[in-house]
């Protein structure tokens, strides 16, 4: 259904207060920046948090700089086993639940979503507020999950039951901040559905929405399936913690006299619910960056996106099939073993779709006439990442194979290919292209493409390495791996990862000068400095309040880019007699 | 500029595929960053697999990497001789699904009995003309953070008060099939021994059942494979496979030590 702006039911005021403007706004383009803002804060947490993980691996026991100082002056800045699980657990829950969905959903998805569909606003604008607000009680609970108790969760972010039930601090906090979270996340997926099921301009039709739409779209409505899991899981195990109940707990553990366990539940039970929603998870933080970096790959090609309705049906497939390949987590759970022949058949055709994207990228770029801006590259290396990624993924899909690299680093190789060389190198390609628009000023390419040099070696010496420490069998969430005679030549090879990761860190130095200068200093940027199609690049950058000035009319899709019919190497899906009417 | 991101691009798949052909023949810098010689007969369908599967992953690798930074190199922001305007060929996207799904479905059945022979296919011994499961040689018990192995006492039953009892120490022969009974007095462990390519999460309430038929004496160990706590790390029993011979009689020596 197609409404205009004139229908729509928006708040037409603009704040005048600071508060009203900039804390709790309603507008989605301020909320979109607030999510920006606080998991690009959270993402150094969390990349801090993996350089302690690194330092141990690499100098395990000696005085790790920043933690030890912190935590353990008094032990001489040596850590103690029980932190090294906190790092991890922490690095991949703010990673996880803090950085990628909220910057992908909240923030792009906020801020592009109804400029790019023509939109005045959100549909739910007060919702909107409320799901970047309800982050904040969720930080609020990380935050007493470590300090309150001084050691913080260390069950690991899969926190399995049994072990996350019976031992360890903080995992209380922890879960009541998974639940705020989500309820966030769940509140932003119905607004997006909403949105972008009603308030499309005219002529935005289904199959002329960007890519980047539709990543959000499908996205959204993972969310909003598999959620309600997640939320239902973690309170059974709050319950489980702090009532006395037995959802997961077996009889007959035996943890002493002291402590008495009913018994009659199940730890398998919460793996179950858990990847559940995990694995979807999976998919809400990569279908955006997929759509982006799609958006972004057609722009700097001057070329249209090559399959545009095989690339939506893969990513539709790719979503409905991510609900049915929870179980090859858990191949040797325990779980039946004919239920893991299933489990292998999806994932194996999972694999399908997320090839057909690759190819159809590839053919997108082929015999264009390339633009190699630091956007562009972090797509191109999306791309690039996002392949061996997915061939490691289907290493492990075969459930023989998981047998041996099952919780080892061979996992870890995989899935941070996929989150980090390719979801956030998508969310890096999303902000080189679209902070024009965000900020009215450009970027600086230079400083963009070091960052992305930098960054590109060091993902790759950091983490491909990591596939040959699975092969070994190196099991992960070891703090001292080398008291085991198996593993002990493993230390020099996992130096050298870590003075990669250092120098990883080091590239990101670049990013942060780069955006906070450039937000303030950067060259002023016209409305459509990438001269792209879709509909954001028709209003003023930054756009005002309210976003068009003008009622956008939608004539074609968003990647008719280097028709030879048209002067211009572009031809915007917008009517252009509607801009004129905004010049004057 | 172009050929120089090109030449980035293309060092990606010459790099993955080049070190990854150097750490499987063993050699240069790579040596000894592949998988543990396998020393179980089950194991062997797990290894063709790992090779299967990084082989064909080694052709896309190349394939697309290729493509990627061969079209990074010659299809600069100028080369408006080499342009061409085009935006979907059906007939390619049906080519590029259906060879993929073949590949991909024959590598879903091919790998059926690997995961049958190490999985559910629990050993067998005929007694009194029965076929029967094969008894476990051994009880692993696992808990924060040790290994309790329990070997049948004189009364040849396990799980009865003359079970013998080893701290983090695991004696197994080869030449035959060893099942092990696996449990947990706590919370979830993972019993792994690489060059046995055996894994399994042992679950609090469950009992599994575990199989190899080990083809040479070694030494090795026994790690835990699933977060159990701060001693996760520490979690680790030493494995001795011995001949047949050889366990009998160290066997034997148990029991006249109990015994006495």
């Amino acid at each position: 259904m197609e409404t205009t702006l004139a229908e729509e039911h928006v708040e037409s005021h603009e704040p005048k207060t600071f508060l009203g403007r900039y804390v709790f706004a309603r507008d989605h383009k301020i909320i979109g920046l607030q999510f920006i803002f606080s998991t690009l804060i959270w993402m150094s947490v969390g990349g801090l948090l993996a350089l302690g993980i690194r330092w141990q691996l690499a100098w395990p026991w000696s005085n790790m700089p920043i933690f030890g100082d912190w935590f353990f002056a008094a032990e001489g800045g040596q850590i103690t086993p029980e932190f090294y699980n906190v790092l991890f657990t922490m690095h991949a829950t703010i990673m996880i639940f803090f950085v990628v969905i909220p910057i992908l959903a909240g923030g792009f998805g906020n801020y592009l979503i109804p400029l790019m569909i023509g939109a005045r606003d959100m549909a739910f604008p007060t919702l909107n507020m409320l799901s970047y607000w309800l982050l904040w009680p969720s930080f609020f609970c990380m935050f007493a999950s470590l300090w309150t108790v001084g050691v913080g969760p260390s069950a690991g972010w899969t926190a399995y039951p049994p072990l996350s039930v019976l031992f360890g601090e903080g995992i209380g906090w922890w879960v009541l901040g998974l639940i705020f979270s989500g309820v966030a996340s769940m509140l932003g997926a119905i607004n997006y559905i909403t949105t972008i099921i009603q308030m499309r301009a005219p002529g935005m039709t289904f199959m002329r929405m960007p890519m980047t739409i539709w990543g959000l779209f499908i996205t959204s409505i993972l969310q909003a399936f598999a959620l309600p899991v997640l939320t239902a899981a973690l309170f059974l195990l709050l319950s489980d913690r702090v009532a006395g109940t037995s959802f997961y707990l077996a009889e007959g553990l035996d943890l002493g006299e002291s402590v008495r366990i009913e018994g009659g539940g199940e730890a398998l039970l919460w793996q179950h619910l858990f990847w559940f929603y995990s694995h979807p998870a999976v998919y809400i933080m990569i279908l955006p960056a997929m759509g982006m970096i799609s958006d972004i790959l057609s722009c700097f090609s001057r070329k249209p996106l090559f399959g545009y309705r095989p690339m939506v049906f893969s990513m539709m497939s790719i979503a409905g099939m991510g609900f049915i390949v929870w179980g090859h987590h858990m191949f040797v759970s325990g779980m039946n073993y004919y239920l893991s022949v299933t489990f292998l058949i999806s994932t194996i055709l999972i694999a399908l779709p997320s090839g057909v994207k690759v190819f159809n990228w590839l053919a997108t770029i082929w015999a264009g006439r390339l633009q190699l801006t630091a956007s562009m590259l972090f797509a191109l290396g999306f791309v690039s990442m996002f392949v061996i990624g997915g061939l490691s993924g289907v290493v492990m899909a075969t459930p023989a194979v998981d047998i041996m690299v099952h919780d080892t680093y061979y996992i870890v190789a995989h899935f941070h290919y996929v989150l980090f060389g390719s979801s956030i190198f998508g969310v890096f390609a999303a902000i080189y292209f679209w902070f024009p628009k965000m900020f009215g000023r450009m970027m600086n390419e230079s400083l963009g493409k070091i960052h992305f040099l930098i960054s590109f070696v060091a993902v790759n010496l950091t983490f491909f390495p990591m596939h040959f420490l699975g092969a070994r069998g190196f099991p992960r969430r070891y703090a001292d791996p080398y008291q085991i005679e198996i593993f002990r030549d493993l230390l020099p090879i996992n130096q050298l990862i870590t003075y990669a990761a250092i120098a990883m860190a080091i590239g990101q130095v670049f990013f942060i000068l780069n955006f906070l200068w450039s937000i303030r200093f950067g060259r002023r940027a016209e409305t459509n400095p990438w001269r792209a199609n879709s509909l954001e690049w028709a209003t003023a950058s930054p756009p005002p309040h309210g976003n068009f000035e003008f009622q956008p009319r939608i004539i074609r899709g968003p990647y008719d880019y280097g028709n030879p019919a048209n002067e211009l190497d572009y031809s915007p899906q917008y009517e252009m007699a509607t801009l004129k009417k905004q010049d004057s | 500029m172009n050929r120089f991101w090109a030449i980035l691009f293309f060092m990606v798949p010459v790099l993955a595929v080049g070190t990854f052909i150097l750490a499987a023949l063993d050699v240069g810098p790579m040596k000894g960053l592949w998988l543990p010689k396998n020393i179980n007969t089950h194991g062997e369908s797990i290894d063709s697999l790992w090779n299967l599967t990084h082989i064909i992953g080694a052709v896309i690798l190349i394939g697309t990497g290729f493509a990627l930074a061969i079209g990074v190199w010659s299809f600069g922001a100028r080369s408006h001789d080499r342009f061409r305007y085009f935006s979907h060929n059906n007939r390619l996207e049906v080519l590029w699904s259906i060879i993929p799904a073949i590949v991909l479905v024959s590598l879903a059945f091919a790998q059926m009995p690997a995961w049958f022979e190490n999985k559910q296919s629990h050993p067998m011994v005929t007694v009194n003309g029965q076929e029967v499961f094969k008894s476990p040689l051994a009880r692993v018990v696992a808990r924060r953070f040790g290994w309790e192995v329990y070997y049948p006492g004189p009364d040849g039953v396990l799980e009865t008060a003359d079970d013998l009892y080893f701290e983090n120490e695991l004696h197994v022969p080869f030449g035959e099939e060893v099942v092990l009974q696996l449990e947990s007095r706590d919370v979830i462990h993972s019993f792994f021994i690489p060059s046995l390519r055996v894994k399994q999460d042992i679950v609090p309430g469950h009992v599994h059942n575990i199989w190899f038929h080990a083809t040479e004496a070694q030494e090795t160990s026994l790690v835990c494979a699933e977060l159990c706590g701060w001693g996760h790390y520490t979690m680790h029993a030493r494995v001795s496979i011995k001949e047949r011979a050889a366990f009998d009689s160290w066997m034997s020596d148990q029991l006249t030590g109990d015994a006495n």
